[in-house]
């Protein structure tokens, strides 16, 4: 792999498709994957004002992760239908560690490897120990009120974060929830101009 | 026997650069392919299940391939295996049992005759139960630098009437080896042990 700002130890892939849901057959499957990175947290067991080292971390990982998971899941990027993030900080660093790394740069390499993505990519952060669970939200990568696509994805890695680390993840479906029937817009309805609907 | 329903299939991959220590030059990857299937006899006692075994081999294999082609499509890169399973709460260890001849058969089928056991463990447990699949080379049981293990689980699997099948392989040592033991190097080879 070629060298990263981000002091990366491991890379973990989660792959899931869905073919039967309660005795009742999903066709085509669902699939959503999640791309998941284990970095050190460069400012760990210290309060730094400037967080810009983990916004640059941020955007590196945006595309990089992205690139897992749609690989993952072996489609072409515009061919993705929801995404989501969300990290989870190692006790010695602070939850606003992962909003740099969420919030100001990685969406934009995300949207870039999708094509598109005019929808706030829906997140959610924390801090924890060793095999904390990190639920990924899911929403429509075009309009974040497709309700076929309003989902969530769980991950977690036995051992991570450590206290000195951050784990950063990104989930991509290529697919909506397994048998949705319960209205609002549906994805053929999309204008695709505001992000919303 | 009764036919195979998958309900959800799962893939993980870990890609290991380091542990604390030198980053490696060829990082170590682990990939446990998961499928979740009713479990034909759940809920009552069956004495002849045996059979059951035979129609397991197809989603074996599918599972072994899958394995393969997400560490780089060369089954040659493969050094490390195991399996597992778990069952929901409406079935019995026995049912868990099932996977050991196709889950082993498969992954030596698809890797082209591997010699060593395969290390398994099971167990019976509710949605989320986490496993620890036992791995070994694929070839000699005692190389003490591929003993290693990878936690797996599925937040909404097994259900009580539902079986989750776990296969594992790896490209490698653990990343840091560096406890002695048989080496690679020193593979006979005749007798899947050393």
């Amino acid at each position: 792999m070629a060298e990263t700002k981000a002091k990366i130890r491991k890379i973990a892939t989660f792959v899931e498709e869905t073919s039967i849901e309660q005795g009742h057959k999903v066709d085509p499957p669902t699939r959503r994957a999640a791309a998941v990175a284990v970095i050190e947290n460069p400012y760990a067991g210290q309060y730094v004002e400037d967080l810009s080292e983990l916004m640059a971390i941020g955007e590196e990982l945006g595309e990089l992760l992205t690139q897992r998971a749609v690989a993952a899941l072996g489609i072409e990027g515009p061919s993705a239908e929801s995404y989501g993030k969300a990290a989870a900080v190692g006790e010695n660093g602070e939850l606003e560690h992962a909003a740099a790394i969420l919030h100001p740069k990685l969406g934009t390499p995300v949207r870039r490897v999708l094509g598109k993505g005019a929808a706030l990519i829906p997140s959610s952060k924390k801090r924890g120990g060793l095999g904390v669970v990190l639920d990924i939200p899911l929403g429509h990568k075009d309009a974040a009120f497709v309700r076929s696509h309003f989902d969530g994805m769980e991950v977690r890695i036995n051992d991570a974060p450590r206290a000195n680390e951050i784990m950063v993840a990104i989930a991509v479906t290529d697919s909506g929830r397994p048998l949705p029937r319960v209205g609002g817009l549906t994805k053929n309805q999309i204008k695709g101009e505001d992000g919303l609907r | 026997m009764p036919e195979v329903q998958v309900r959800k299939r799962v893939l993980l991959v870990e890609e290991i650069f380091h542990e604390g220590g030198p980053i490696a030059v060829k990082p170590q990857r682990r990939a446990a392919a998961l499928a979740v299937i009713r479990n034909p006899y759940a809920g009552r006692y069956v004495e002849i299940i045996e059979g059951f075994m035979d129609n397991l081999k197809p989603l074996g294999l599918d599972m072994a391939r899958s394995l393969v082609a997400a560490l780089g499509e060369d089954a040659k890169v493969v050094e490390g295996y195991g399996k597992g399973a778990i069952v929901g709460s409406a079935g019995e260890l026995e049912h868990g049992a099932l996977w050991h001849a196709p889950g082993g058969y498969s992954m030596r089928e698809v890797l082209g005759g591997a010699k060593a056991i395969v290390a398994s463990t099971k167990k019976v447990g509710g949605p989320g139960t986490r496993l620890d699949i036992p791995i070994t080379h694929i070839n000699a049981s005692y190389v003490r630098s591929h003993f290693d293990a990878m936690e797996i689980g599925i937040a909404d699997a097994p259900r009580a009437d539902e079986i989750l099948f776990a296969l594992v392989m790896t490209t490698g040592a653990r990343v840091h080896a560096r406890v002695g033991g048989l080496k690679v190097s020193d593979i006979e080879g005749e007798d899947g042990l050393r």
